[in-house]
């Protein structure tokens, strides 16, 4: 009985084999196109999320979408013009350089040199006000003992 | 004094931007249509699957198109607004019920009151992609000439009725 169980027991394992995930698309070459492009578009639902890295429905359905307009022969960019005449350059992760754009793309660069400028001036300031001077003879004598001294 | 003014010019700016940030809604991205002619389509409608609508057949008429679905939460909070509004019988409203079913979208229309003239139904969720859809409730001012001239992203407010759609539709209405 014990062994039969044991038997058993061991066969559990049988019932927990995973089947093989179903590839998603016939088309593997297209699926990695698709993928390829959606990694640089954004999901508009969860906006953090690439449109390839995104569970949300819309996504789903926009990756169908740019999977059918591959099928249809479109470029990629093609495809990349008909998403942002709908959802605009919200869906670029790497936005076209526009005036609304402006401040994004050369605003770092600004600060940058304001930063390195008013660097620049301090440093030039500080050096002006730290200013040589010269010792006095005895001070100088002092300070060769003291070197000297060192030295013994 | 000099040192203390700049750092408290540069907190204000801070502040300043931050606060503004505080208020902007991120999910509110501005919808590269407007202005554009609305995209063209043909959908069975929802009551009548045998018969179809397409947004040519307005052409002439100012008009609301509703993007609406029944597993849609803000719907509802908008549903009731939507009703009132097709009590005044100032614009018509057509509704495209985005990716549902139809006997659920039929039974929440039983329920809660059914302010389209007509409702299409969108099962794939195709024109959605079209007309640049990703939330439910969206709501499109349409003109007479078919472009559209404003988009509601998320649910029609009493306030967002009174202050812009009305007066907006007014005014095309003249046109």
């Amino acid at each position: 009985m014990r062994r039969l169980l044991i038997l058993l027991l061991c066969l559990i394992p049988l019932f927990a084999f995973a089947g093989e995930a179903k590839d998603i698309a016939e088309d593997p070459v297209l699926e990695k196109r698709m993928i390829g492009l959606a990694e640089n578009l954004r999901c508009l639902v969860c906006q953090n999320e690439s449109l390839a890295s995104s569970h949300a429905d819309l996504a789903n359905d926009l990756r169908r979408e740019v999977r059918e307009q591959m099928k249809k022969g479109m470029t990629d960019q093609q495809i990349i013009d008909y998403l942002v005449s709908r959802y605009g350059d919200f869906v670029l992760y790497d936005p076209p350089v526009r005036t609304s754009t402006v401040v994004l793309w050369f605003g770092p660069l600004l600060m940058f040199l304001a930063g390195g400028a008013w660097l620049f001036f301090q440093l030039r300031r500080r050096r002006k006000s730290v200013p040589e001077t010269r010792l006095t003879p005895e001070a100088e004598q002092r300070a060769a003992d003291l070197l000297d001294d060192d030295k013994n | 004094m000099m040192r203390f003014i700049i750092p408290f010019i540069a907190f204000v700016a801070i502040s300043v931007f931050l606060y503004l940030g505080l208020n902007l809604n991120p999910r509110e991205v501005p919808s590269p249509l407007v202005g554009k002619p609305a995209p063209a389509f043909t959908l069975p409608q929802l009551h009548e699957p045998g018969k179809n609508f397409s947004p040519q057949d307005m052409r002439g008429k100012v008009w609301l198109l509703n993007v609406w679905a029944s597993w849609c939460v803000a719907c509802k909070e908008e549903h009731p607004i939507l009703v009132a509004l097709a009590k005044q019988d100032v614009v018509p409203i057509y509704g495209m019920d985005y990716k549902d079913k139809s006997e659920d979208a039929k039974a929440w229309l039983e329920h809660g009151g059914n302010p389209y003239v007509l409702s299409i139904s969108d099962t794939e969720g195709r024109i959605g992609i079209d007309y640049g859809v990703y939330g439910v409730p969206e709501t499109y001012v349409i003109d007479k000439q078919g472009i559209i001239q404003y988009k509601q992203i998320g649910p029609v407010t009493p306030q967002g009725l009174k202050e812009k759609i009305l007066p907006l539709v007014a005014e095309l209405q003249k046109k």
